[in-house]
């Protein structure tokens, strides 16, 4: 750690109660009572959750079977293409761009 | 017909966190998530039973178990290990074998299974079930896998006979001679799976029927069916993939209903684990399978009391 | 003297099996191993086949369903190419495939056909920390209660107990946005989010919560999270970034259950 600006506790108790109060708990909380406020703060400002994925999107399982898709093997920079990377502008200005480079497979 | 099951007759000074479901006669389904909501607002799904792969809940929380824990309280579970390589030379993986046996206290599943067959290699491991020559060398060393699997888990286990491509030139034995040897020097069960063997049988140009005569079909504690699909070998014939993508195929549903016949209403499971369709098409390969079990209950009943009779 | 050393290894040789089947499935460029054949004097090449494309296409398709929104960045056949390359150079060490592609972020930013998109690893990163969040150990969030009951001078000296599904992932790309947008089935608009973005994604019940981290929080998380007090985690953010906000870092981390306990 570099540089240390010692924090008063002051500043942290009112950060605590700052951030309680925003949650909008009054104490003592059951865990149903946290549960529903924690569900209830998810909206807000940088608290906004993604839920994320259903339930067939959740991740790997194992297999025991065969599989009958055959997989073809082909020069990767041919498959660049298909996807949303061409709708992103990098931080610096440039843009994301998917162009297929120029050189073949690595060896 | 061997008893491995867990029945309703344990005992009652035990403490157990589900209900003891019987499993015996019933047709079941591969459990997959995505099903969870159809099942329990299905009253046709009242009975039957559900088989897991166990790695999928090898994980510490979250909604594998979840999901397993409340289809565990309605039904029996029947715990399909997939990745244990019993059928590879090298010792098997404490770790993992830890974590299955701790999967089986937690769920006490009413069946629990693995496959003849390996999938890892010093630290590789293949995702694959991969096949094995059968020689009395393999069979020791297989046969020493099963013996500290069933110690560590304190319970017998049935093990699967593959659908396999191709043959080891070193096999001095028969598929089912090795098989019925397993079952000799370990006291294991067994899970037949009907559709591997007409794979198999397809793929070597060997009889399904001359296999079954030859497997030791008194031991059998489970059966599996499933779909598989068409490809070609060198020579362009027939081969058959266990792809477990879609509907049971005619011939293995009359296979089935011989194997039935013979050994009476087992446990029977469709798996099918890609291209999953909605619940209803799964559960209705599981209703006919159903009909098959019953239909041979009926007949073993009226031969019972026809012989008291 | 070869005949009696065959006899001596003939134990071992019965067992040699998956040594000579091994190299031939990663690499498509071998011949089939000979200690195999077809039934009745059939080839067995296409017959090998079939297991090594069942190693193959299942890793791959293993690394698609963890990565789904990077897999949506590149586009099905690109991100294939690029997850075959990566299994045969890392296949997996656990059997269980939910463990599998923590290396994949890493091979993402060296990978030659990914240096236009330099925002893919961490978008892989925020998916492989999603993947852990899934499978955590379940255990209760820490209730904010729990922290007022402290009194204000024994605040600083506070430590929490990280919740078993917590985890930050730090980027200077917005990660945060780009992983939301690709993670759903909508449509991708144009990306106007220029900022870096750093995730905080934890599973306080059963749904994994991905949250874009208010400046200067990643590094008051990162700090909690490997057990600095509350103290000089908020002094260490401070210094780092002017706009950090302490209230709102702790409101953030008190509603996302990124804690268990304090002490």
């Amino acid at each position: 750690m570099s540089t240390r600006t010692s924090i008063s506790a002051a500043i942290l108790a009112s950060a605590v109660a700052t951030a309680v109060s925003s949650l909008a708990i009054a104490a003592p909380l059951t865990e149903a009572q946290v549960k529903a406020a924690m569900d209830a703060g998810k909206e807000k400002c940088f608290g906004v959750a993604l839920k994320g994925q259903n339930d067939c999107k959740a991740g790997p399982g194992t297999t025991c079977q065969a599989t009958s898709t055959v997989d073809y093997q082909g020069n990767a920079w041919k498959f660049v293409d298909g996807g949303t990377c061409t709708t992103m502008d990098l931080p610096d200005g440039r843009k994301g761009s998917p162009e297929p480079l120029s050189r073949d497979l690595p060896s | 017909m061997a008893k491995l099951a867990i029945h309703a007759d344990r005992g009652a000074s035990e403490d157990f966190r589900f209900p003891a479901h019987a499993i015996d006669g019933l047709a079941g389904t591969s459990f997959k998530h995505q099903h969870i909501t159809s099942i329990l607002e299905d009253q046709a799904a009242e009975r039957g039973f559900f088989e897991v792969h166990a790695e999928n809940y090898m994980g510490e929380g979250g909604p594998p178990h979840a999901a397993l824990a409340r289809i565990r309280a309605d039904y029996p579970v029947s715990l399909h290990g997939v990745c244990m390589s019993i059928g590879g030379p090298q010792p098997l993986d404490k770790a993992h074998l830890g974590r299955f046996a701790r999967l089986i206290e937690r769920y006490e599943p009413a069946l629990v299974s693995e496959h003849l067959a390996w999938s890892t290699h010093e630290t590789t491991y293949y995702n694959d079930l991969l096949p094995l020559p059968y020689t009395e060398a393999t069979l020791q060393r297989v046969a020493d896998h099963i013996d500290e699997v069933q110690e560590t888990i304190g319970r017998p286990i049935l093990i699967e006979n593959p659908s396999t491509y191709l043959l080891f030139r070193e096999s001095t034995m028969s598929e089912t001679a090795f098989i019925r040897e397993l079952v000799g020097r370990t006291g294991c069960g067994l899970l037949l799976d009907v559709n591997n063997v007409f794979v198999s049988a397809t793929n070597h140009g060997f009889s399904a029927l001359d296999y079954l005569a030859d497997y030791p079909l008194e031991h059998v504690c489970e059966i599996h069916l499933a779909g598989h699909t068409e490809q070609e070998d060198d020579e362009g014939d027939l081969l058959l993939i266990d792809s477990h993508d879609g509907p049971v195929a005619d011939a293995v549903w009359t296979l089935f209903d011989i194997v039935i016949g013979r050994c009476g209403p087992l446990p029977t499971l469709i798996e099918w684990d890609s291209a999953i369709p909605d619940w209803p098409v799964l559960k209705a390969e599981a209703i006919a399978a159903q009909a098959i079990l019953d239909r041979h209950a009926g007949a073993l009943l009226r031969g019972k009391s026809h012989a008291r009779g | 003297m070869r005949a009696a050393r065959d006899a001596l290894c003939a134990t071992a040789d019965d067992l040699g099996y998956p040594e000579r089947l091994v190299p031939a499935l990663l690499d498509p460029g071998r011949a089939t191993p000979t200690v195999v054949a077809g039934p009745m004097g059939k080839a067995a090449d296409k017959r090998f086949d079939i297991y090594r494309n069942n190693v193959t296409v299942s890793l791959i398709d293993a690394l698609a369903a963890a990565f789904p929104a990077t897999m949506r960045i590149t586009g099905e056949t690109f991100f294939r190419a690029m997850a075959r390359f990566y299994v045969r150079e890392t296949p997996p060490t656990s059997p269980l495939l939910f463990e599998y592609g923590r290396d994949l972020p890493a091979f993402i930013e060296r990978y030659e056909y990914a240096q236009s998109m330099p925002w893919l690893a961490d978008v892989a990163r925020i998916e492989r920390a999603w993947l852990d969040a899934y499978h955590a150990a379940d255990a209760p969030v820490l209730s904010p209660h729990a922290l007022t009951s402290f009194p204000a001078d024994a605040l600083a000296d506070t430590v929490f107990e990280t919740h078993p599904s917590a985890h930050v992932v730090r980027s200077a790309y917005p990660a945060v946005t780009i992983f939301s947008v690709n993670r759903d089935s909508g449509p991708v608009g144009r990306i106007e989010a220029r900022e870096p973005e750093s995730a905080l994604i934890t599973r306080p019940a059963l749904d994994v919560e991905v949250r874009r981290l208010p400046p200067g929080a990643d590094v008051f998380l990162g700090n909690l999270l490997s057990a600095e007090p509350l103290g000089s985690a908020a002094a260490a953010a401070s210094a780092h970034c002017p706009e950090f906000d302490l209230a709102t870092a702790i409101a953030v981390m008190l509603e996302a259950g990124a804690f268990a306990a304090v002490r």
